[in-house]
């Protein structure tokens, strides 16, 4: 059993025609126990930058609020937001500080760049960037994910469209998996407005 | 083995344990208290380790009153519930703490909550939760009857109704159980469900 695979999760970010989407699945489960059914997995770094954290549930909660620390500093001394790349290599160094005791974590970053231009990344346990122009993934369905988002992606898909797609995508790839799903939380984010929305999918 | 549970409901919180102190094969005493008071208005039900159990417990429920000597006002539950996991996160990769954890608080202005709180620091507000071998007994039969907004009487109905599941099911099933609530009057033992009494101790 392994310890990225101790809590479950599923989590999937797509880029859009200026806009992104992240979603991740809502259980927290102890290995065959499923202990509550609407965990956060995505959290709003600020308006345009939103970062997804799958593995390990409390060095996902520890490294989420050691990131909010850091972009707090930022916003007192640059007077403005981090920008998405720039977090991305923020939370890369994070994670390589621990490289021999690392934190059982993959986070999956998506923002609005400069120019509202959209950002995704994702990285291992020790930082190692993984950028991508069509989607990214993470978790113990991400298997089943890349198979269903390579099937499944159109480049410059307007912002329902891209709903629709991330949508399908999570809900029949975390049916696969046992340690993940029990619904989604989808995030749309233009760069006027962000949609939440919830899915139900099959609640198993 | 260790049988904690809880649950919230309408304007209280109430959560259950075991009283057996075990050794190996021996059982020590069947009257050990495992639900501490942290203030007036928090209780915290613990399981594990029980060196740890008794020292964590204490550790946190000292911290919580220095907090109220040093500031004038009592911790909120979902502050101490944060200060909780964060001396759990703290310690995980140091010297851990093998005690779960679940902590029931009532606050004036958010109603009750419950908090649960794993050994490895990861904490999630939950409505009905449990730990131990005991857990896949109470939580089926809270999944089952629970309902949000329960009275006290239905509350204890279930309550009663998870200890007659753990004692039929369970094979080394714990012979008695305390249950305390906590409500807008504070904190307090509610019951006891004994089906062995301890002989008293005679006095020095």
């Amino acid at each position: 059993m392994s310890i990225f695979e101790y809590n479950g999760s599923a989590l999937v970010a797509m880029v859009g025609k200026n806009c992104f989407a992240i979603a991740s699945d809502r259980r927290l489960g102890v290995q065959l126990q499923t202990i509550a059914t609407d965990f956060q997995r995505i959290s709003k770094i600020h308006d345009k930058l939103f970062i997804g954290l799958s593995g390990l549930a409390t060095d996902a909660q520890t490294l989420y609020q050691r990131l909010v620390f850091r972009h707090k500093l930022y916003q007192l001394r640059e007077e403005r937001d981090m920008k998405p790349e720039t977090f991305a290599s923020l939370v890369s160094a994070l994670l390589y500080e621990k490289r021999f005791g690392p934190y059982f974590c993959q986070p999956v970053i998506a923002g609005l760049g400069d120019g509202d231009k959209p950002f995704i990344c994702t990285m291992d346990s020790i930082g190692a960037k993984e950028l991508a122009k069509d989607f990214v993934v993470a978790g113990t369905a991400s298997e089943s994910l890349y198979g269903a988002c390579e099937s499944m992606f159109k480049p410059d898909m307007e912002a329902e469209e891209l709903f629709e797609t991330i949508s399908q995508a999570l809900l029949s790839s975390v049916d696969r998996d046992c340690l993940s799903g029990w619904g989604g939380h989808v995030y749309v984010v233009t760069p006027t407005e962000v949609k939440e929305r919830i899915l139900k999918g099959r609640m198993d | 083995m260790e049988c904690v549970f809880g649950l919230v409901g309408n304007g209280f919180a109430i959560v259950v344990a075991d009283t057996s102190a075990v050794h190996s094969i021996l059982v020590h005493k069947s009257n050990e208290d495992k639900i501490m008071l942290l203030d007036s208005h928090k209780l915290i039900a613990a399981s594990g380790e029980p060196g740890d159990r008794v020292q964590f417990t204490e550790y946190i429920q000292k911290n919580v009153a220095l907090y109220q000597f040093r500031n004038g006002i009592p911790l909120t539950t979902p502050a101490a519930a944060n200060f909780t996991r964060g001396e759990l996160a703290t310690a995980l990769r140091k010297n851990p703490y093998f005690v779960n954890v679940l902590l029931a608080g009532y606050d004036k202005e958010t109603g009750p909550s419950l908090y649960y709180i794993d050994y490895i620091a990861t904490m999630h507000k939950v409505d009905k939760g449990a730990f131990g071998y005991g857990s896949y007994f109470s939580l089926a039969m809270m999944d089952r009857h629970y309902h949000s907004g329960m009275t006290v009487e239905e509350a204890i109905d279930l309550v009663d109704k998870c200890i007659m599941e753990i004692r039929s099911r369970l094979v080394v099933a714990p012979p008695n159980f305390v249950i305390k609530i906590v409500d807008k009057e504070g904190a307090r033992q509610h019951a006891w469900r004994e089906s062995v009494k301890d002989a008293p101790v005679p006095a020095a």
